[in-house]
């Protein structure tokens, strides 16, 4: 049966997923090296909070609070044992706020992992713990999945692959790029085009970009990309690249400063839009004007 | 080419032992380990070894990661290289001379579990003839402390990959201070830069391995 986001992807639309939740969390007390994943038990109402005002701001699809809650991540915390819990809290706490006509996304983040030959780490290991979280996601009741912030293309093709063996839902898979004068790339050396091929190859509806410096960067990361494939891209930018003030991270682009720049990504191509670390429901409310005159009919 | 010089370039290509499938269609052709054996059963100066072999070659590997050519897959195997080759080195390098060119306590912050920077500056450490304490990652202050109380000539290397957890290396020199620990402190990591150690009282900051080991020379009052 076709799934409802990939029929309106298909008929033209253009959607808008969320801003930032880590930046978020920081708002609410998150300490210096706590576990924003954590707040999905001990503060669910501020969790709730952030997607209510995501989804009032404009959002078609917000996404979990669900970033670094696979299993690893969770073992530095000593919170391995909550990884069903937390996904599941995370996905009804998002759905519990959820207006019809909009949906949930699971977001699924890196392991850490260093899997063979760089590392210890089987793939057989990875596959495994995003099978568990993924499996979480599914079960309590997420709409898509979204594999974000991969910097590694076997890591990433790991978990895509998890989410198609596991679920016939739409899985989105984007990956963290660096622009430098070499071109584009992520931290692991992976180019556009060899995330494109397999994250495609491994069973991903939509693929792009998230995170890195800021939406001018993406604007490149997209170029690079949109003529790669015909399918659906998705692109999630930062609000600028995170500066120091005062012993603060403050991340400058305001809404104001994005407006140009995301105007110049819907119109490179890009099908999903969103926002990463520094943005804002102020953020995706400018983002709603944009994709609204976008989708206008011509 | 001399045995050294094949050296650099096992460690430049990543190439661990005979036995490593990287880099692609290696397998067989000797590597870091058979060379370096070689290279000392044929009576090779251990610091040659070290200097021109494995120390020259992670200059190199450093400079093509700054200059986009490398990343960090690469990274890790040349690392990985460096450290067998060190490991058949050590019964070589005398304890004493490195605990009298100075002693470096690092790790990366509390909250913070990257650690791949964090170990390519205790293998150039090491390999520049430093004694390095490494105390992995998640580090809270009261653990740097704890070992800066037992080594009070020693640096301590603070290293965070984010910009939420490089916030802890204010409260790490605070506590460090406030417990009359006199320890110079370093700091780096990828979203660490000279105005925030200058704000938060830091004695130095590098922005990669090599300028670690210069900084801590420095620092030390030692030659690198």
């Amino acid at each position: 049966m076709p799934h409802p986001i990939l029929e309106r992807l298909k008929s033209g639309e253009i959607l808008l997923s969320d801003g930032a939740m880590g930046t978020e969390i920081q708002k609410y007390g998150l300490a210096t090296g706590g576990c924003p994943d954590e707040f999905n038990l001990t503060q669910p109402d501020a969790v709730k909070s952030i997607h209510q005002k995501y989804f009032e701001a404009g959002s078609d699809i917000v996404e979990t609070n669900t970033f670094g809650a696979n299993r690893m991540r969770l073992e530095n915390d000593g919170l391995q044992d909550k990884v069903l819990e937390i996904n599941i809290s995370a996905v009804e706490l998002a759905k519990s706020v959820c207006p019809d006509g909009k949906y949930v996304a699971g977001s699924i983040g890196p392991t850490g992992a260093l899997i063979q030959p760089y590392g210890t780490d089987s793939k057989e290991d990875i596959h495994e713990i995003f099978s568990e979280q993924i499996e979480a996601l599914v079960k309590a009741g997420a709409d898509i999945l979204f594999i974000e912030t991969m910097m590694d293309i076997t890591e990433a093709e790991l978990a895509v692959q998890a989410a198609r063996a596991i679920t016939d839902i739409p899985i989105s898979a984007t990956m963290t790029f660096e622009v430098s004068d070499k071109g584009v790339k992520t931290s692991w050396g992976v180019d556009p085009e060899t995330a494109v091929r397999r994250l495609t190859a491994a069973g991903a509806d939509i693929v792009g970009a998230n995170c890195g410096n800021g939406f001018e960067q993406m604007l490149v990361i997209m170029e690079a990309m949109r003529p790669l494939f015909d399918g659906y891209l998705l692109a999630q930018a930062n609000a600028g690249t995170p500066i120091m003030e005062s012993g603060e991270t403050v991340f400058k682009e305001t809404p104001e400063d994005v407006k140009p720049k995301a105007q110049k990504l819907l119109d490179a191509g890009v099908n999903i839009l969103g926002g990463c670390c520094g943005t804002g429901p102020e953020h995706i409310r400018v983002l709603r004007q944009l994709v609204d005159a976008a989708n206008r009919p011509k | 080419m001399d045995v050294v010089n094949q050296i650099k370039q096992a460690v430049i290509n990543g190439k661990v032992d005979a036995n490593s499938q990287y880099p692609p269609g290696s397998e067989g052709k000797p590597g870091v380990r058979e060379l370096v054996q070689e290279a000392i059963e044929s009576g090779q100066d251990v610091d040659n070894i070290l200097n021109n072999g494995l120390i020259e070659a992670m200059k190199i590997v450093g400079d093509k990661f700054d200059n986009h050519e490398y990343f960090v897959p690469e990274m890790l195997l040349s690392a990985e290289a460096m450290k067998a080759g060190m490991k058949l080195l050590e019964p070589y390098l005398s304890s004493a001379q490195q605990e009298q060119k100075g002693v470096v306590i690092i790790g990366t912050v509390k909250g913070d579990i990257h650690d791949i920077g964090k170990n390519l500056v205790s293998i150039m450490l090491e390999g520049a003839g430093f004694k390095v304490i490494d105390l992995g990652t998640d580090n809270s202050a009261e653990q740097f402390v704890e070992r800066a109380r037992e080594h009070p000539s020693a640096i301590v290397g603070l290293s965070a990959l984010l910009t939420t957890t490089m916030q802890y290396m204010r409260d790490v020199i605070q506590t460090l201070r406030e417990n009359g620990m006199e320890n110079k402190v370093l700091v780096g990591g990828a979203p660490v830069h000279q105005a925030f150690a200058e704000e938060i009282q830091a004695d130095g900051y590098s922005k990669n391995a090599t300028a670690a080991v210069s900084k801590v020379s420095e620092l030390l009052g030692v030659r690198a």
